[in-house]
């Protein structure tokens, strides 16, 4: 394996996390609503995923467990902001604040426990080709986050679905006087966002450092966030905002190791740098790269 | 009969007044954790010591702690710990000094001790170990154990403690091993597991198979063992996340000094002062010498007990800095102890710029 795929594979690996949870908040973001909790939602999904994982010996209930726990968790914050019309900013931060607590707690038991790492795949004669350890030997998780990218930029737009959320965020008021059920699709797509923070909570703990321990979601939920900020809310964009962030991160560690002086500080701030300067360029622009219309603004029907 | 009811009385109140004012004059003592007491390295060492003062003098105190408080924003949470009456505050990381040292001017009757810093005030001790003793043990046994002759250094902050751990680690390779080259990678932070990993994986890709770390997590060992490399685990023993690559671990042990300083502190007798132990005062262990052949362990062995006995110096003089020219001794035969606190320089050999 020669020194580029290695690097390669480091920056895929760190991109996909980035990849799932934040193509679960553009849907959110999408739908109109804005949800400030993703760390949380991740550190719930990394925790929960490896207690289960652990318990049951079983990866797969440990992705399952760590998307329901996201999904659970959403569906408070969707109560908040939905049911009750809650301001989304405050209930997003309240999220975050109470699934970095709670993965604390349901992961207290399992400090210090080691796993093995989900394996890769391999499929002889295609992952042993010069090159085929980077295009059919990475990860399972891997190829989900590339088909929820893939999934995602379809149903937004192709799908009659993905119109119906992208009115829905545009105009809650005109949606709803079309007879759209506004609060049913942020319902469902809040839900969504929670099971993708959930499956990159799950990357973390179960393939990226296959252990458990409080706080190590390190910020990436706030990545996702300023991510679907840099991708103007497209899915394309976010997939290659993705690698790009991931690839900032790693290529500076693989710089430094290779003795090529560089900046180390500056390149760890990139990711938030790129978001401030995509938002300029953005704010700038034309209109047709803002932001949904109903952003962030609680819809409680008139009736 | 009046008078005995009227003393039952009087006692019974007593008691009951005696009762909670001695609960209030538990001494109340508070901690300050850069991460979390679960990253099963700095933190949870140091809330292994905290542990260690509850058990060693129960009833008499009152512990406290607050974990993954960000060193740019601890000033509010080391007040905080001030203001609600804890009486002695331990602020375990290095970025804690100026907001420590504000706070202990604004509360002169609390005493605080900050661990790995240079500054101090009448309520303000430092305290820190002698970490670059142990790194110079594993730089030796790195050098015996290498195949590539590259050594891995995953780094956290460009800070005289850590500068000092990288160099007598590559002063004790070059001990045994005049080919030996070290590879540093800053990662930017104490604790990152997944950037972590990524900076050992990168190591690892440019030919390094010993990894070491001045990093939290135990992400880098599990990386060593994974790629079928070899490791040392930083802080605490993490022979559980490398069984087959952990070669030994320095184990940070600050429970005989917080006791120490707890006692001091109940007999009124706490002054501020400067401690730095090591291998001799037990502040500094190394885990069990494992997954290397008999002599290699004989030669950690040997040095370990050689520095605690104090006849060797990881960092005797003449010491060269990166571009040869000589360290000014100040101490006897070797760096003083001022000297290696603050460092911040690379010695010659190093093939790395320092960041500043």
């Amino acid at each position: 394996m020669g020194i580029w795929e290695a690097v390669l594979i480091t920056v895929i690996t760190a991109a996909t996390p980035l990849l799932i949870a934040g193509m679960g908040e553009l849907v959110v973001e999408k739908s109109g609503v804005l949800n400030l909790g993703i760390e949380g939602m991740m550190a719930v999904g990394a925790a929960c995923g490896f207690a289960v994982a652990i318990l049951t010996g079983s990866t797969i209930l440990g992705i399952l467990a760590a998307v329901g726990a996201g999904i659970a968790l959403s569906a408070v914050f969707a109560f908040l902001v939905l049911g009750l019309a809650a301001n989304q900013v405050a209930s997003g931060l309240a999220l975050t604040i109470l699934g970095l607590g709670l993965s604390g707690l349901v992961g207290a038991g399992f400090v210090g426990t080691n796993r093995e790492a989900v394996p890769a795949i391999f499929i002889p004669g295609l992952t042993t080709l010069p090159g085929g350890a980077l295009l059919f030997g990475q990860n399972p998780f891997v190829y989900a986050s590339l088909a929820i990218a893939f999934g995602t930029l379809w149903f937004l737009s192709r799908s009659r679905a993905g119109l119906t959320l992208r009115s829905v965020g545009e105009s809650h008021v005109s949606a709803h006087s079309l007879g759209l059920k506004v609060l049913k699709v942020r319902l469902m797509a809040i839900l969504f966002g929670g099971a993708c923070a959930g499956l990159a909570g799950a990357y973390l703990s179960l393939v990226y450092t296959p252990f458990w321990s409080p706080g190590m979601t390190a910020g990436r939920g706030w990545i996702a966030l300023a991510l679907v900020v840099f991708a103007s809310w497209r899915p394309l964009r976010l997939l290659f905002g993705a690698y790009l962030f991931g690839g900032a991160t790693v290529l500076q560690l693989h710089a430094q190791a290779a003795s090529i002086g560089f900046p180390s500080q500056l390149l760890s701030a990139f990711p938030y740098v790129a978001t401030i300067l995509a938002l300029v360029v953005m704010s700038a622009g034309r209109r047709s790269a803002t932001a949904p219309g109903s952003l962030g603004t609680p819809f409680v029907p008139d009736r | 009969m009046r008078q005995f009811i009227k003393a039952a009385a009087v006692a019974a109140l007593a008691a009951g007044l005696a009762g909670p004012a001695s609960a209030q004059e538990k001494l109340k003592i508070g901690f300050i954790y850069v991460g979390p007491v679960g990253d099963f390295g700095w933190s949870y060492q140091h809330n292994q010591g905290r542990l260690a003062i509850e058990k060693a003098i129960p009833g008499k105190v009152e512990t406290t702690y607050l974990e993954n408080v960000p060193e740019a924003d601890s000033e509010r949470s080391i007040e905080q710990l001030a203001r609600t009456g804890h009486k002695l505050i331990f602020t375990t990381s290095f970025g804690y000094m100026e907001p420590t040292l504000k706070v202990a001017k604004k509360y002169p009757n609390v005493m605080f001790e900050h661990a790995t810093g240079y500054k101090r005030d009448k309520n303000m001790a430092t305290y820190s170990a002698k970490f670059h003793e142990g790194r110079y043990v594993i730089g030796q046994i790195a050098g015996k154990m290498t195949k590539s002759n590259t050594l891995g250094y995953v780094a956290s902050f460009p800070i005289p403690e850590v500068v000092a751990g990288i160099n007598a680690f590559y002063l004790g390779a070059l001990s045994v091993n005049p080919n030996v080259k070290v590879k540093v990678v800053w990662a930017n932070t104490w604790f990152d597991p997944g950037k972590e990993a990524d900076a050992a994986k990168a190591l690892l890709a440019q030919g390094a198979d010993i990894i070491s770390q001045h990093t939290d997590s135990p992400a880098p060992q599990q990386q060593a063992e994974a790629a079928g490399k070899m490791g040392f685990g930083q802080a605490s023993d993490m022979i559980k996340f490398a069984p087959k690559a952990q070669l030994t671990a320095i184990i940070d042990d600050w429970s005989a000094y917080y006791i120490e300083r707890v006692k001091l502190m109940l007999d009124g007798k706490w002054a501020s002062k400067d401690t730095w132990g090591g291998f001799a005062e037990d502040m500094v262990h190394m885990a069990p010498y494992t997954n290397m052949p008999d002599d290699v362990k004989k030669m950690a062995e040997a040095t370990q007990a050689a520095i605690k006995a104090g006849t060797l110096n990881p960092f005797k003089c003449p010491v060269l800095d990166q571009e040869g020219k000589e360290v000014p001794c100040k101490g006897n035969g070797a760096l003083s102890d001022e000297q290696v606190v603050g460092m911040n320089f690379y010695v010659k050999g190093i093939d790395d710029k320092l960041p500043k």
